[in-house]
Formats: C-alpha cells, structure tokens, sequence
C-alpha cells in the first residue's frame, strides 16, 4: 500500500519543476517532503491530488492508477496554499460540505479542534487571516480521515503555540490509528523529529529518500580550530564547513575517525536535519 | 511525568531512553510504575512513535522496563540497582574525563580540580 510515482515530468513555460519523479509514500508513515523554494515540492503533491496534470509519467494509489480516479483520489487529501471552498462560504458550513465529499469526515472531531484552535466556525472564508486559512484547512486534514494526508507548508502563519497544538494533535491522531503524512515544509527543525522517512527534492529532482535516521547516521559534524579541522578533513568526504572567525565546522560524510591523529583537539557531533539539508541543497 | 531536554547532540530515542533512566534513578518512576505510553512520549516532545518506541526498547533490551500485554510498560524489579551499576561503569566516561579536561583547559591543578570535588560532593549530601 503506497502512493507511487513512476518519472512524474512537468513544465511551465521552459521551467522544469519536476525532472522525472520517481518516489514512493508507504502506508502509516510520516514523511518530511523537504526542498528549497521553487523546488518541485508543491507541483509534485497538486500533480498527485489531481489539481494540475503531469506532462509525463504517472502515478498509482494502492497500485490503482492515481489521475482521474475518482477511488484513488479519496484516499489522499492535499491542503494546500489554494483554499477550495468559496469565500463567501462560513466555516461551519464548509465542514458540512467537506463531508460531502469525504464520508469518513468527523465533523464532531472537526469542531473540538476549531475550539481548541479559536476558529470561530461562523466566520468567512474571506475573513480568514493567513493563519486561520492555514488552520482550518488544518482541522479538515486532521479530521477526514483517510489513508494519505499531504500536508503542503501546514504552519504557514501559525504562531508557536497553536503550531505546537497542530503537532501535538497530529501525533495524537496517528497514534490512535496510523496514517500516512507528508509534510513539506521549509521549517526542517520543526519537523526533523517527527518524521520517520525523508524526501529531499532539489531543483525538480529527488536527491534523497530514506529513513531520517539512516540519512544522519551517514555523517557527522566536527568542529575546532581551523589547522585541525582542515588537517582532519583532508581526503574525507565533506558536505560544506562552516567557518566562524578561526574556527571551523565540517559537516563530514562516513564515520567519525576519533583516533585520528589530528582528532584530539576536535569536538564531534551529530549530523543535525537541518545542517545536512542546507549543505545538500546548496548551489 | 518526567522532565526531559531533548537535544540535538545524541539520537532522540537514546535521549528518551537516559530520561526515563533518570527517572528510574531518582526514583521518581518506583519499581513496578508504569511508564509513559509511546503515544504520550511522542506526544510530549512531538516525536514520531517510532522514535519513541525504540527509546523504550533501550529499557526493555536491557531489563530495566518490561511489557504486560494490552496495559502498558513497567519498570521492573532491580531496575534501579541494574541502572546504578550501569551508570557507575559510565561514570568515568560521562563525567570524570569531561570534568578532568575542562579543568586542564582552565588551568586548574589537580590539587584544585581535587578540592573543589569533594566541596560539592559534601555540600549535595546535606
């Protein structure tokens, strides 16, 4: 059980933004869909939630062909910047109306989380600010339950507290009765300890897929002055190194060599998400 | 429930897994007490289960936790003398060596480091 992409293309106008796609969401994971700005990250979960066709390649659901088909679609929800429902409509009503569409919607469920979140189910689409839009559109990701929920930049706009809250509430849900969750997101930190498996998209392709923590087992950081870290550095394999006055940070690929002679005045650590993303997708 | 840092120098699950130690340790979690579901664990530090379960693994492999079928973790009999020990044997790795360089690099003397040790060490025990 997957959603599964077989050399996804698309263009706008000569802009490549998605290279030939191939990557797979599995059943009750939860995935970090990660990339920089302009990546690919937003193009590739429309292309899956039927809002815009791929120029070639294609994708199942479960092993059933995914565009145009109305049964593998609701098994997947995207939210997504685009709000689909009417802005003169109230949010109250488009909970009914989500219903509508999802029968396994719980519209109970729906409004506890608007209580909790202060979302007045009265209020307009219109009136929304940008984190209450982000919000609602939230509250249905979390409440219509079904087997593939995207999740394209969730947060955006929501204050710390009630992104907490968001977090909280979904772990909660997959807990309870597990999910698949893809979260693309710029705010790698938030998300690093979350997710089980990693998509890394840059510039339209997928440069990585893997479990987070066979992705961070695969480097480590050394820090120290700059004869050492460069001395330790020669001939290893390094991401990037961060420099800061007369002292460095590599971000080193393989396995930590403490022994190594120039190791004694080095302080090792672990490779963080967030460091190893930046030094991936740099350039 | 226990109070818990989670950093971003070690793995998570071995954070949750000293945590719980730790509350073991301190007796804040008695012999015989349950444990923090995964569900509350992941919940609490908005971890992914699975992250939370291999933490509560490190318990289990060890003999420290153990699983009574459709209610939950405990810690088990001798749990906390097994993690005294354990630690005993860190100890030196963990802290002394830590503690030692610190010192060096400050340049305190052994004589100092040595004074100062035994200070605190007999200020904690009043």
């Amino acid at each position: 059980m997957a959603i599964q992409t077989d050399k996804i293309c698309k263009s706008f106008g000569n802009v490549q933004a998605l290279k030939g796609v191939s990557v797979s969401f599995e059943e009750n994971k939860i995935y970090g869909l990660l990339g920089r700005n302009g990546a690919g990250k937003s193009t590739l979960l429309n292309v899956l939630a039927n809002r815009m066709f791929a120029d070639s390649g294609s994708f199942t659901v479960d092993g059933e062909p995914g565009g145009e088909n109305d049964r593998a679609q609701s098994k997947l929800f995207l939210m997504s910047e685009q709000t689909l429902h009417p802005e003169g409509m109230r949010v109250g009503k488009a909970f009914q109306w989500t219903q509508a569409f999802y029968p396994s919607f719980d519209q109970g469920y729906a409004l506890r989380l608007a209580g909790e979140f202060q979302l007045d189910t009265h209020t307009k689409m219109s009136g929304l600010s940008t984190g209450y839009r982000s919000i609602f559109k939230l509250i249905l990701g979390l409440s219509v339950n079904v087997p593939y929920v995207l999740l394209d930049e969730p947060v955006l706009g929501l204050d710390a507290n009630h992104r907490e809250l968001f977090y909280r509430r979904l772990l909660e849900k997959y807990a309870e009765n597990p999910f698949t969750v893809v979260l693309s997101t710029h705010l790698i930190e938030e998300v690093a300890d979350l997710i089980e498996d990693v998509v890394i998209i840059k510039a339209g392709t997928v440069i990585r897929q893997e479990s987070r923590e066979s992705l961070l087992s695969q480097g480590y950081t050394v820090s120290g002055g700059a004869g050492a870290v460069e001395a330790y550095i020669q001939g290893r394999q390094v991401l990037g190194v961060d420099a800061l006055g007369g002292l460095r940070t590599a971000y080193v690929l393989g396995e930590a060599d403490k022994t190594a002679q120039s190791a004694k005045d080095l302080e090792f650590g672990a490779m963080d998400l967030q460091k190893l993303f930046i030094q991936l997708t740099n350039s | 429930m226990f109070k818990l840092e989670l950093d971003g120098e070690r793995p998570i699950f071995q954070q949750i897994a000293d945590g719980l130690e730790d509350a073991v340790l301190s007796g804040a979690l008695g012999e015989g007490a349950q444990l923090p579901s995964i569900t509350e664990l992941s919940v609490q530090y908005t971890i992914n289960p699975a992250t939370a379960l291999k933490g509560i693994n490190l318990l289990v492999d060890q003999g420290v936790a153990y699983k009574k079928r459709g209610v939950g973790m405990f810690v088990a009999e001798g749990a906390r003398a097994a993690l005294q020990k354990k630690r005993q044997g860190e100890f030196a790795r963990r802290y002394v060596r830590a503690l030692a360089a610190e010192a060096r690099r400050l340049g305190l003397g052994r004589e100092r480091l040595l004074e100062m040790v035994a200070r605190e060490y007999d200020r904690d025990s009043d």
